[in-house]
């Protein structure tokens, strides 16, 4: 892995187009992923949403004096597992420095951090865009780190009420090096991370919860020049305002610079109401965290064994189960690449997989059952319809019994609670007249019925659909297309 | 090294501690004699020396990710200087 | 009734078991030294109803056969230590009225054992300071006076109450901590018997934090043995503090009296600084005449960084405590100044509630660890650390304990220091910080009188946690000293 900040060939259809001439958007995320844990990192009180105010608060995080850490083995564990998940180095000798400001959140007054001495190192994220291309984020390091208290100020307009149940909570802040050049890019980014947490379980990667939070260090340069001085934003809690954010603030910094300014390095906050990022209130010095380690611990020396052990234990990952999917099933890199988004999914669909046409099963699974799913805001565990029934309405489709366009018949029934495809069809009667004697007598009675229409067929070949949309009619929709075109073709040239 | 009376504003703002203008330039005079007196660290080679971490090696001990703490607001809240429907109460944050 | 409080810990308890008095009378003895001795200003807090029930129940548990090593024994608790429903201090204004709702594990295991809290002892503000005149509640006064003198000296500190109250027989012992000298400078300044631990050997959790790498507790006594078996209470594993060591607690006790016969003991040179009063230099010379007699080895070693040892501390000590005071911010317990912003409330509240004292070594330890610093100051101290620590390592091959004087003068008197600048009053702590640099037991006690006839300590360093060792030889130079001398009682109204 080099040290160069700058790899990422420049690609002229990303440009942002100034008022003379290109820019080129240049961002790094700082991504904080809450560690999915009963306890905090260094206190025994619980983690989790939804108690009241200081009900999740142990007297160390309420730094009582004479409190003391003690680190929990198993956010250690979870930071190891997405270090490894993120294809990264594990420093087996990290260690815990005091981050020192004050503020009511921060009961110490320091926050227990890694500064120097992270214990993940250098990783990469492969991130597939839309249109199918993919592109490598590398990663400087991953550290273990407590979050903050809430500090609400809306409950009373002259005083500020905290809560500490969040204090000491145990954040992965995952830092990537500036390799990300546009808002969707950035978007996409954050997406992986998430799948790739939430398939190891060391994090649920809930944005709206904000147990998956990222800060975007956006810098903008003309193609070709150094890097730009950057400014961070916070407060993007859902991928649309990682978006919004990042345009807005490209935006703004090209027109200061193009007015001949220059960008002050700052932090600034997006403003979802009106779209636009804004700095935060300046404080007269610049923050000076007087970083030193925290002589209550000592340094975490991570057992080989024990790094080999956690290795052994990692699921399958996204990008792995993409090509397996790809390879095992013939898949397409875009329905396996929907498909691994959440590994519930690909569970999903190996398990209606098996035994049936691999295809066919990816294409119910994404185009129909998640569609329907994600218009109804459920997730694939709570699906109406079990992958057996999915099986199931394949196997009916490749059989013959049903044709594709029954089957989308069937599995609104299905997703309406009727029951598994067999009773749907049974109940229906919805088997598919293949019979193409049967089909023949239609088509016959048809032409008989419209000659002129049959005739203009030779002419203009797109009526033989008037004659399709008959045959459909006459049978119930049940007549197999195939044979019905076959045949009317046959007939009517 | 001197430190002079901007300095200790400076440093007085990052510990919040209000010093008086009239404090300053004691203060000043104060501490650059003890840094001073420090200064003479400066002195010692300390080419390839590890920092100090403990005086017997130990590997840091990890606690089980249990819950053996919590669930009594009241307790947290006991010293507070205000406190209301279990939140602490601060001065109001200008953000 | 006066006869109780004159007994050494030891006499007592084996009077107590031997039923010639009850834990009550004992108690009420020492309640009653305490109330009389009120001119002394060594209790910040006094405890007499609680004291009294633990008395009951230390004698219904005698009774019954259940009595544990300390039953029944009066003792003070320096104010440091966070003691459950009973206001802790630290003398400081800023903790207000502070209650914790917790115990610290060193009281823990003292009530465990049986032992009685008598009150909290006064100590230098936030453990700062050698002569416990920074305390908010004034300072204390030795109970020793120069040979026809009214006037007040202070005891050391900035365990200066415990050591008074031993020394006055205000209690039957007392808890101190020392981070630079605290126990072992005001134990020598008052002829009483002070051991400070090796770093780690008792558990920190629920002592209000100075420097944590730094702190420890330990007993301050009126005998070696009486150290010893306080010690022993005081001492274990502590699985909430991550800095405590998973050893065994030795039987303490069961080292004093032994043979040193055979034990090398090593006199450093750099100890014999230019302008050591010859007192001091007689009196070290005493002590290894009488180890010598008891059949020890007397070897010079060398500890060559000595001379960097104070200032080491003077970064250390200060830029750990800068971090560990932060949470004195009026947030969530202590006093809170009135302010118009949170910056206000939060300086206001600081500089009303720290002391001179603290708020120079705040700023200093600030001062040390701000951006630009850190390299020059604080790094290299815990690099010249290391090799002061080397120093003793090296010497400890050859030698099994280091004998020096404690302190380099007798009790000074009260209101000196105002005339001192503060580094001449930082070198009182010359001889004694280098054992917590090192994270070394060190031991003083009390082995002469100076012309004045004010006592004079000698000091012994041990290896890492051979406490054993330094009560052998401690309990050889104690019976060689013969030290009997008591302050005349002025203090009782």
């Amino acid at each position: 892995m080099s040290d160069i900040l700058d790899v990422v060939p420049a690609d002229p259809k990303k440009f942002i187009q100034g008022r003379s001439g290109p820019w080129e958007l240049v961002m790094g995320l700082e991504i904080h992923a809450q560690v999915a844990s009963n306890s905090k990192l260094f206190s025994g009180a619980a983690v989790g949403f939804g108690a009241g105010p200081n009900e999740q608060v142990s007297l160390v995080d309420a730094a009582m004096p004479g409190m003391l850490p003690v680190i929990n083995r198993h956010c250690v564990e979870q930071a190891v597992k997405t270090g490894l998940g993120l294809k990264a180095q594990i420093n087996p000798w990290s260690r815990f420095d005091r981050k020192n400001y004050f503020y009511p959140d921060l009961p110490q007054g320091y926050q227990i951090s890694q500064f120097k001495d992270p214990i993940v190192g250098e990783g990469e994220v492969l991130v597939e865009r839309d249109d199918g291309s993919s592109f490598t984020v590398r990663i400087e390091r991953l550290h273990l780190e407590q979050d903050a208290g809430k500090s609400i100020h809306d409950i009373d307009p002259n005083a500020t009420y905290v809560d500490l149940n969040r204090a000491g909570t145990a954040l992965m802040e995952i830092v990537s090096r500036p390799d990300i050049r546009s808002s969707e890019e950035a978007a996409a980014y954050v997406k992986k991370v998430r799948t790739i947490v939430r398939y190891l379980g060391t994090c649920d990667g809930d944005l709206e919860k904000g147990n998956l939070r990222a800060d975007v260090n956006v810098s903008v340069r003309r193609p070709g020049e150094g890097l730009g001085t950057r400014c961070e934003i916070k407060n993007v809690n859902s991928y649309r305002y990682i978006q919004q954010a990042i345009e807005y603030e490209a935006r703004r910094q090209i027109e200061v610079l193009e007015d001949g300014g220059s960008i002050t390095q700052e932090t600034r906050l997006f403003d979802p109401s009106k779209m636009e990022t804004r700095s935060m209130r300046s404080k007269e010095d610049a923050q000076d965290y007087r970083y030193f380690p925290d002589p209550d611990l000592l340094p975490l020396e991570l057992d080989a064994a024990w790094v080999e052990q956690i290795k052994a234990s990692l699921p399958e990952l996204p990008d792995d189960k993409k090509a397996r999917l790809q390879s095992q099933y013939g898949l397409s890199p875009y329905d396996a690449g929907v498909l691994v988004i959440e590994g519930e999914r690909a569970g999903f669909f190996e398990r209606a997989a098996q035994g049936r046409d691999a295809k066919l099963v990816a294409n119910w699974t994404t185009n129909e059952l998640l569609a329907r799913l994600a218009k109804s805001g459920q997730d694939i565990e709570n699906s109406p319809i079990p992958p057996e029934d999915i099986a199931g309405l394949v196997e009916l489709i490749e059989t013959g019994v049903i044709s594709s366009k029954i089957a989308k018949e069937v599995f609104d029934r299905m997703w309406a609670g009727e029951g598994t495809p067999q009773e749907v069809v049974d109940k229906h009667g919805l088997v598919q007249v293949t019979d193409t004697g049967a089909i023949e007598a239609v088509i016959d009675a048809l032409i008989a019925a419209n000659p002129d229409k049959a005739a203009a067929v030779k002419e203009k070949p797109q009526a033989i659909g008037w004659f399709v949309g008959q045959v459909m009619k006459e049978t119930g929709g049940k007549a197999n297309p195939a044979a019905v075109n076959e045949i009317l073709r046959s007939k009517l040239g | 090294m001197a430190i002079d009376a901007a300095t200790v504003r400076k440093v007085a703002r990052l510990a919040r501690l209000r010093a008086p203008e009239e404090r300053l330039e004691p203060l000043a005079q104060e501490l650059s004699a003890i840094i001073n007196w420090i200064e003479q660290l400066g002195e010692v080679d300390v080419e390839g020396v590890e920092p100090m971490t403990s005086a017997v090696h130990v590997k840091l001990p990890m606690r089980e990710d249990v819950v053996t703490e919590g669930g009594d607001p009241a307790k947290v809240l006991a010293n507070a200087p205000l406190a209301r429907d279990n939140f602490f109460v601060v001065p109001k944050v200008v953000e | 009734m006066s006869d109780l409080t004159s007994l050494t810990l030891e006499a007592a308890v084996e009077g107590l078991k031997a039923k010639r008095f009850s834990s009550l009378e004992l108690t009420q003895a020492h309640i009653q030294a305490m109330e009389s001795g009120r001119a002394l200003n060594a209790y910040v807090l006094e405890t007499p109803d609680k004291a009294l029930s633990m008395a009951r129940a230390a004698d219904a548990r005698i009774a019954s056969g259940a009595a544990g090593p300390l039953e029944g024994v009066p003792l003070g608790i320096k104010d440091l230590f966070c003691t459950e429903g009973v206001r802790t201090t630290a003398c400081s204004k800023i903790l207000g009225d502070f209650k914790p709702t917790y115990e610290s594990t060193v009281t823990t295991q003292l009530w465990r054992d049986g032992a009685v809290m008598l009150g909290k002892l006064n100590l230098d503000e936030f453990a700062m300071g050698s002569s416990n005149e920074t305390s908010a509640f004034g300072p204390v006064a030795n109970p020793w006076r120069a040979a026809g003198s009214n006037q007040t000296l202070t005891p050391g500190g900035s365990s200066g109450g415990s050591a008074a109250a031993v020394a006055a027989d205000l209690c039957l012992g007392a808890t101190g901590t020392d981070t630079g000298g605290s126990i072992r400078q005001p134990a020598a300044f008052t002829g009483t018997v002070g051991i400070k631990p090796t770093y780690g050997r008792c558990s920190r959790w629920g002592i209000v934090a100075f420097a944590s790498s730094l702190d420890q507790a330990g007993p301050i006594a009126k005998t070696v043995e009486d150290a010893a078996i306080l010690l022993r209470s005081m001492s274990g594993h502590d699985p909430k503090d991550s800095t405590s060591l998973p050893v065994e607690v030795p039987n303490f006790p069961s080292f004093v009296g032994r043979s040193v016969k055979g034990l090398r003991i090593g006199v450093p040179a750099e100890y014999s600084a230019p302008g050591m009063p010859a007192e001091i230099q007689a009196l070290w010379d005493q002590g290894v005449a009488w180890l010598k007699d008891a059949g020890c080895e007397i070897m010079p070693v060398s500890l060559p960084h000595t001379k960097y040892a104070l200032p080491t501390y003077y970064i250390v000590a200060p830029a750990e405590a800068s971090s560990n005071l932060a949470r004195y911010d009026g947030m969530r317990y202590g006093i809170r100044a009135e302010g118009k912003t949170l910056t206000d409330v939060y300086e206001l509240t600081r500089a009303e509630g720290f002391g001179e004292e603290v708020q120079r070594r705040i700023l200093i330890g600030a001062y040390v660890l701000s951006a630009g610093y850190y390299d020059a100051y604080y790094l290299k101290a815990q690099k010249v650390r290391r090799r002061i620590a080397d120093d003793f390592a090296k010497a400890f091959e050859t030698v099994d304990a280091l004998l020096t004087p404690t302190t380099p003068s007798s009790a000074f008197a009260l209101g000196a220091k105002d005339t001192m600048d503060p580094v001449t009053m930082y070198l009182n702590d010359v001889f004694t910080v280098t054992a917590n640099l090192a994270g070394l037991p060190a031991m003083s006690l009390p082995a002469g009188l100076d012309s004045q006839g004010l006592p004079l300590g000698l000091q012994l360093i041990g290896r890492p946690l051979e406490e054993g060792t330094l009560f052998s030889v401690a309990g050889a130079l104690e019976k060689a000293a013969d030290f009997r001398a008591k302050p005349r009682a002025w203090w009782r109204g």
